[in-house]
């Protein structure tokens, strides 16, 4: 018997009834191809992630076979050049990608993060022409899985105290070290790494998941992003190609550009799984009837409502904001912390609010809920913790360093 | 082979309907549109398809204003190679088929394409109109469409079996449910959409045969009543006196 008759067997499908919610009209703020973006995406979600991601999220278990069809929609760097395999969209049809794919799953958003701002980004950015010509396009088909390799076990707010290191030998590195937390890593065919060289510089590289020395276990036990995996890195006298590593950057302002460009699609991304939770807790506000009337009709839960959509554009218009700045190149990081830091707590604290509206059935499966709610527990930590980026809010608006 | 595909916008099924104070017309405020699913998902990807195995040329048309657009560029976006957009709101089925039978007849199209109906007015009436306009054979409801290099061969459901037309364009063939299936528009085909010719075009005079004078909706469906078996008479008189079906 097929995994898929087992899994109907022991749970039934439900369709997904998400409607979007635009309570001030930014819609009007957006262009043809921009709306044309989101609703392909949201339809590919309705058909191909609602109807699996529950028993994905349960067995934790990722769907790797969505990589081809997020590859084959265009999903990975779509503001990425055609040439270089992206779709040659602006930042705002990034953003709005990612919210579509959120508001199906956290985990699913973070597939498309990591391939495409995270390993995609780095090598047309800082990558040599033939690296982008080797990589590039199979990793826009999702012929090619790709992972990002920058936290370690004892070095994750901290990337700058990095252990992983290489050594010069002839014209290859020998790399050694290991990486942790790592999106894609067990099922990678290439990880972009970072490690010091002999001086102590962080230098970028692109490691094949074939070159002896090299492994990477899954890491389990996770109750969160239960739908992605992630996983160790393990380098135990890898010898890398120097044709291998990115030729000009150095120190970690390279890591960090490509974390402001995930960061910038996390900020946008949360609003879907804020939506999706919102749009179910309106729902059911109005179907279920407690003392003779709907549950929506108590004050209680009309206050929950109206702050929930009320945070909800707000966050739209930020991301909306940020966009534009980033579209003309202008987006600061510190800007990009502060919308992801407060898009992402926006986004938990609906979906809490959510689970009570929902009361019982809240915590089940029936509902998406619970889902987005463990998922946001990651989102709200990864790519630079809550903390971390007020801390960086604070360093821009007095000048003056926390983190010394 | 060149074939040309109407299509038009009709609101989301979620959309709340309401009607102007005079009841003349429909309240779009608000309301989000989307491509009629039968001209979208059937009879555009099954003319997208035809091209791809024998080649030619894929035009979709529709009637109607530059609000328009965004569905349009949507059937770019699938894959339809070129669009005409001819100006004005349609007042009615013939009016919509007159309008595109004056620009089919001034290009030739191996076979045209449109959806069975629209979801939102459900007339169905514009394939057969088209066709007539033309001098050209319409087969309606098609659910299999295939054609070999010179015979077109059609299949389309009827009570209790299946009707197997063979013929040869043109034709008009309304498009039903299994003629195809869904393509969701990739990024690049969204992208690649926007630099598309998309030509308007002006509309020639409508012989405004139909006028509205009213719509109304439906009356509210009440909750269903439960009556306890002891109480027949409670039932009869309910359904004598409320429902008045006895
Ligand atoms: C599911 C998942 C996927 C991930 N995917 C990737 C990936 O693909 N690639 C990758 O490189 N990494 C990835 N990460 C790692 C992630 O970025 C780190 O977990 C994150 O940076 C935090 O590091 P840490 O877990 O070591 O926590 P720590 O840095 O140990 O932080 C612990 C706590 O201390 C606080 N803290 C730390 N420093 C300070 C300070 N100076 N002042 C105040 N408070 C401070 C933090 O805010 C936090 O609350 C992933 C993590 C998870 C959970």
């Amino acid at each position: 018997m097929s995994s898929l008759t087992a899994d109907n067997q022991t749970k039934k499908v439900k369709t997904d009834q998400f409607q979007s919610h635009d309570y001030y009209q930014v819609d009007d703020l957006l262009q043809e191809e921009h709306l044309l973006a989101r609703e392909a995406i949201r339809s590919w979600v309705k058909s191909e992630v609602s109807p699996i991601i529950e028993s994905y999220a349960e067995k934790a278990e990722c769907p790797t076979h969505l990589f081809k069809e997020l590859g084959e929609l265009g999903a990975f760097g779509p503001s990425l050049p055609v040439e270089y395999g992206g779709g040659g969209m602006d930042e705002i049809a990034y953003g709005l990608i990612m919210q579509e794919l959120e508001r199906g799953d956290s985990g699913i958003r973070s597939m498309a993060s990591v391939q495409g701002s995270l390993v995609m980004y780095p090598i047309y950015r800082f990558g040599s022409e033939m690296q982008r010509q080797k990589y590039l396009p199979r990793l826009g088909t999702g012929e090619l899985i790709g992972c990002f390799g920058l936290t370690e076990p004892d070095h994750g707010s901290n990337p700058s105290g990095m252990l992983s290191n290489i050594r010069k030998d002839g014209s290859d590195y020998i790399l050694n070290g290991s990486k942790m937390w790592i999106t894609n890593s067990p099922i990678a065919d290439i990880a972009v790494v970072w490690a010091k060289d002999e001086e102590g510089v962080i230098r970028g590289m692109i490691v094949e998941k074939d070159m002896p020395g090299f492994s990477a276990p899954e890491i389990h036990g996770k109750w969160s992003l239960r739908a992605s995996i992630t996983g160790e890195l393990v380098f135990e006298n890898v010898r890398v190609p120097g044709e291998n590593l990115f030729p000009e950057i150095r120190g970690l302002k390279g890591p960090l550009s490509c974390l402001s460009k995930a960061r910038y699609g996390i900020a946008w991304g949360v609003i879907g799984a804020a939506l999706d939770c919102y749009d179910s807790a309106l729902r059911y506000s109005k179907e279920r009837i407690q003392f003779d009337r709907p549950i929506g009709q108590f004050q209680l839960t009309q206050k929950k409502l109206a702050e929930m959509i009320t945070e909800i554009t707000k966050a739209q218009l930020l991301a909306w904001r940020l966009g534009t700045l980033a579209n003309n190149g202008n987006a600061s990081p510190a800007q990009i912390s502060m919308a992801k830091r407060n898009n992402v707590l926006m986004a938990l604290e609906v979906a809490r609010e959510a689970r009570q509206i929902h009361g019982g059935m809240g915590i089940t499966n029936e509902y998406p809920i619970m889902r987005h709610m463990m998922n946001l527990e990651t989102v709200l930590t990864y790519e630079g913790t809550h903390d971390v980026h007020l801390l960086i809010t604070g360093m821009d608006v007095t000048g003056l360093n926390a983190f010394k | 082979m060149n074939i040309l595909v109407g299509i038009s916008k009709t609101p989301e099924t979620t959309a709340k309907i309401e009607f102007s104070e005079d009841g003349k017309s429909f309240k779009s405020e608000g309301v989000n549109y989307i491509m009629n699913p039968y001209d979208e998902w059937y009879a555009l990807v099954r003319a997208i398809e035809l091209k791809e195995v024998h080649g030619g040329e894929v035009t979709v048309i529709n009637v109607g204003t530059i609000s328009n657009e965004t569905v349009i560029r949507k059937a770019l976006a699938i894959g339809a190679d070129k669009a005409v957009r001819i100006n004005k709101e349609t007042s009615s089925s013939w009016d919509t088929a007159s309008q595109i039978a004056a620009y089919a007849k001034e290009h030739s199209y191996d076979i045209i394409l449109i959806g069975k109906e629209t979801i939102d007015y459900n007339g169905g009436e514009v394939g057969g109109m088209l066709a007539e306009h033309l001098g050209v054979s319409f087969i309606s409801f098609a659910s299999k469409l295939e054609f070999d290099g010179s015979v077109f061969t059609v299949e389309k459901d009827i009570e209790g079996g299946v009707e197997v037309v063979e013929l040869n364009g043109p034709f008009v063939l309304s498009a039903a449910k299994g003629l195809a299936e869904q393509r969701i528009p990739n990024m690049r085909g969204i992208m690649m959409a926007k630099r598309k010719p998309l030509e308007v075009i002006e509309p020639i005079s409508d012989e405004g045969f139909v006028t509205i004078s009213q719509f109304t909706k439906p009356a509210e469906k009440v909750g269903i009543k439960m009556v306890d078996p002891d109480q027949m008479d409670e039932l009869v008189r309910m359904l004598s006196e409320e429902s008045k079906v006895i």
